[in-house]
């Protein structure tokens, strides 16, 4: 499988021999983005299925398979024609020795007309808390399961968890279908009770397939093995689903969370002709990256927190006027009248303004080691802006096993719960439910600044 | 989305980038969305931090994010300088490059000198002559003599394994070293830099971005490069796998035959331990077609550090390395 006369040599860029199949990615950079996690429990051969997705998409270059293949021998690794995928994605030396996943990786690679950014969240340690961080960002998230044990109390958990941050696509791969005989039966009796948990969390996206990562079946094509099956390979949907931007974006109300005002007071461009110069001595622009909906020169908004009206006089996408602009684009807005308009504000579609709030219910996943309760002091960041809060009631706690609100007096790490919040200022949040980016926030520790928990505005 | 030149309130703001391709659809590609993701990060250190900088060697990853910073703040200038940590065994044309840069784009440069660091013996030459370990003591002390609390960098987590795991905007303690079974988690695109003094956080805007899509970016931008990234005849020899270029700083050992040929850097870095390819890709085009056939990694490809260990670059970064 490993040709070691393939390895550099000299520098000489020498194609892997039996290449032909390998996708040359788009030379155009037009290709579309989609981002998805992968999420499994212990042993259910996530690393393999990683492992198996980059080396079928021809995503592993000849030098890192040939380290892969330097070590799967020095430790004897036998499977998978002699290649322990797991030492692709394991980056960190305690990872390798440990022979465990530690921490959330990012994978790249493409297909020709699609771009793939893969978080791989490990699930040994922390895996609410990898789990989150993959699926605030995912425009699918892949739940491996074993075939052999099927759904286990961590799917359920891993499951809850995106349902309740609204992962559009949930993609469930029942693995080891080999060792189950490629059956139907053995496939459909899993099938089965994915399809009760899901329904029980309100998931309506689900694509459930049969796959063997060590073999490679449904993977990148569809296999051979299991003629009764007749959906898509695994990469086959990824390449098919609708990403993130295409979902929401240019429907929704348009928000624009203020960064920055860009006033060059030190200095212009270079790049600004002294022609130019004289003009832009008072250039005033408030600059931030559309949350969501789309933008039009003309269009009426309303600032937050001022509620002042005004109309959008011009747009500039990375420093080039444009008519009109939409999420996720970094934009500059220049607004008719002289308004305030900084950091902390939101920019919105006139009359579309979020109820301000001083006192949210929210759902927090705590992240961090430390105990939340009553009275903890913290700050919420929202948006671009930062406000003290503290947490004036803990209503219940999320029971991952039975999927059950219990009362609660604290949550502790990878608990999820139902709290309010009572803020020091108002901000413009809204239901999560509506509005990813402007229904989440961060609760971050007033004095070390750790990231403790991740909260999302509930309904 | 069109790309209308407006001519109504703001005349003034000439199209100065590259026009893009005309767009068909709606969808925004690859690139406009990394763009997008790298410029809301510029833009939030910005706003959150004293006393940003850029680590700039003029490499291609710190060229483009030096385009994206000076795009970020158009009509402004760049509003924070730039810092080269320089090994002493740079490639001349690429110091010449560094300095129209910062001079064309107007902003300052710093430079931290490992050669002071050796004349005065605070550093000692390592016996197989690479400098690049030797960067992050220098790195360090400008960090802390220019009071910098945030630190861009063009780091990818693709060149890694790693960098894969590393944070965008990524903590350092006051020995500037990273902690990797201790990171915040990155939540949504909501980044949160809060620190300690002493502490500093490392900025990486284009971490999502893999070696072609920095290449196509480019390409589409027309960004200039150093020249020996293009196709070139040189005096090379061949040493681990890689041809080397003769030089006053990687001499050629008893034993290595130095020849002619025609290569190109995939990756530019100190002169003792980055190595050519052999290529005839003489303009950007042809480069993202090479990229886009090509069989090994950049680092794999080019670079000597890296091959020492699989553990290389970590080893470094938690020691305070870029």
């Amino acid at each position: 499988m490993v040709d070691l006369a393939s390895s550099p040599v000299n520098g000489r860029d020498t194609p892997l021999d039996a290449d032909a199949t390998r996708h040359v990615p788009s030379v155009h950079g037009d290709a579309s983005l989609f981002r998805f996690a992968t999420a499994g429990s212990v042993d259910d051969g996530k690393s393999t299925l990683v492992g198996r997705l980059l080396h079928d998409s021809k995503a592993i270059l000849a030098d890192q398979l040939e380290q892969v293949a330097r070590t799967s021998a020095e430790r004897g690794f036998a499977h998978g024609g002699g290649l322990d995928f797991a030492l692709l994605t394991d980056g960190l030396r305690a990872e390798r020795e440990q022979g465990i996943t530690i921490d959330v990786a990012y994978r790249y690679f493409s297909t020709g007309n699609r771009s793939f950014i893969l978080a791989d969240c490990p699930g040994h340690v922390q895996y609410t808390r990898n789990m989150v961080t993959g699926a605030t960002t995912a425009d699918a998230v892949v739940v491996l399961i074993d075939g052999r044990k099927g759904v286990l109390e961590q799917t359920r958990r891993h499951l809850a968890v995106i349902a309740l941050l609204r992962v559009p696509h949930v993609i469930v791969a029942v693995n080891k279908i080999d060792l189950l005989g490629y059956e139907q039966d053995a496939f459909e009796r899993v099938r089965a009770q994915v399809q009760t948990v899901t329904a029980d969390l309100g998931i309506e996206d689900l694509h459930v397939l049969p796959v063997s990562a060590l073999e490679g079946d449904n993977i990148v094509g569809r296999s051979e093995h299991t003629p009764w099956y007749e959906g898509p390979a695994l990469l086959e949907l990824l390449e098919a689903l609708p990403g993130q931007d295409e979902l929401e974006s240019a429907l929704d109300d348009f928000r624009l969370p203020v960064q920055l005002v860009l006033r060059p007071q030190g200095g212009l461009s270079p790049d600004v002709t002294p022609d130019e110069a004289d003009a832009l001595r008072d250039f005033r622009a408030s600059a931030g990256r559309i949350a969501s909906g789309t933008v039009r020169v003309g269009d009426p908004v309303e600032i937050f927190p001022s509620g002042i009206r005004t109309t959008v006089s011009a747009i500039a996408v990375a420093g080039q006027p444009v008519s009109q602009a939409t999420v996720p684009q970094s934009v500059s807005l220049q607004l008719a009248d002289d308004v305030d308009a900084a950091r902390g504000a939101v920019i919105a579609a006139a009359g579309t303004l979020p109820t301000a709030r001083h006192e949210i219910d929210a759902e927090l996943f705590q992240l961090d080691a430390r105990t939340l309760t009553t009275g903890s002091r913290v700050l919420v960041k929202h948006g671009t802006a930062t406000v003290q809060a503290f947490i004036a009631q803990i209503d219940s706690r999320y029971d991952l096993d039975t999927l059950a609100h219990e009362p609660a007096e604290a949550l502790e790490a990878n608990d999820i719960g139902r709290v309010r919040l009572r803020l020091a200022a108002e901000i413009p949040l809204e239901p999560y439910s509506a509005n990813r980016a402007g229904g989440s926030f961060l609760v971050i520790h007033p004095s070390d600044g750790a990231t403790l928990a991740a909260g999302i505005m509930r309904d | 989305m069109t790309d209308t030149i407006l001519g109504g309130p703001v005349p003034e703001l000439a199209d100065r980038f590259t026009p893009r391709r005309p767009r068909t659809g709606t969808r925004l590609d690859t690139l406009e969305i990394l763009e997008a993701e790298a410029i809301h990060i510029i833009r939030e250190v910005v706003a959150e931090f004293e006393r940003p900088v850029l680590l700039f060697s003029g490499g291609k990853d710190s060229v483009v994010v030096l385009h994206l910073a000076a795009k970020a703040f158009f009509p402004g200038r760049v509003p924070f300088p730039v810092l080269h940590v320089d090994t002493g065994h740079n490639f001349p044309e690429v110091l010449a490059f560094r300095d129209e840069t910062v001079a064309r784009l107007g902003v300052r440069l710093e430079v931290a000198r490992v050669q002071d660091y050796i004349d005065d013996g605070r550093l000692h030459e390592r016996s197989d002559g690479t400098r690049n370990p030797l960067q992050t003591l220098p790195l360090l002390d400008a960090i802390t003599a220019g009071k910098h609390d945030a630190v861009f960098g063009g780091a990818r987590r693709d060149e890694d394994k790693a960098r894969a795991k590393e944070r965008i905007i990524s903590l350092r303690d006051e020995f500037g070293q990273w902690d990797p079974r201790n990171q915040r988690p990155e939540l949504w695109s909501l980044y949160n830099g809060r620190h300690t003094p002493g502490q500093h956080v490392r900025a990486f805007p284009i971490s999502n971005w893999t070696e072609l899509d920095v290449w196509r970016y480019l390409e589409r931008e027309q960004i200039p490069l150093p020249p020996l990234y293009f196709a070139h005849e040189r005096e090379v020899y061949a040493r681990d796998g890689m041809w080397r270029a003769t030089g006053e700083f990687s001499p050629p050992r008893a034993g290595e035959s130095v020849e002619r040929r025609v290569v190109r850097y995939r990756t530019v870095g100190d002169m003792s331990c980055t190595g050519a390819v052999e290529s005839d890709a003489a303009d950007l085009h042809s480069i993202v077609a090479e990229i886009a056939r090509s069989t090994l990694t950049e680092r794999g490809a080019t670079r000597a550090d890296d091959r020492i260990s699989e553990a290389a670059m970590e080893d470094r970064k938690k020691d305070g390395y870029f």
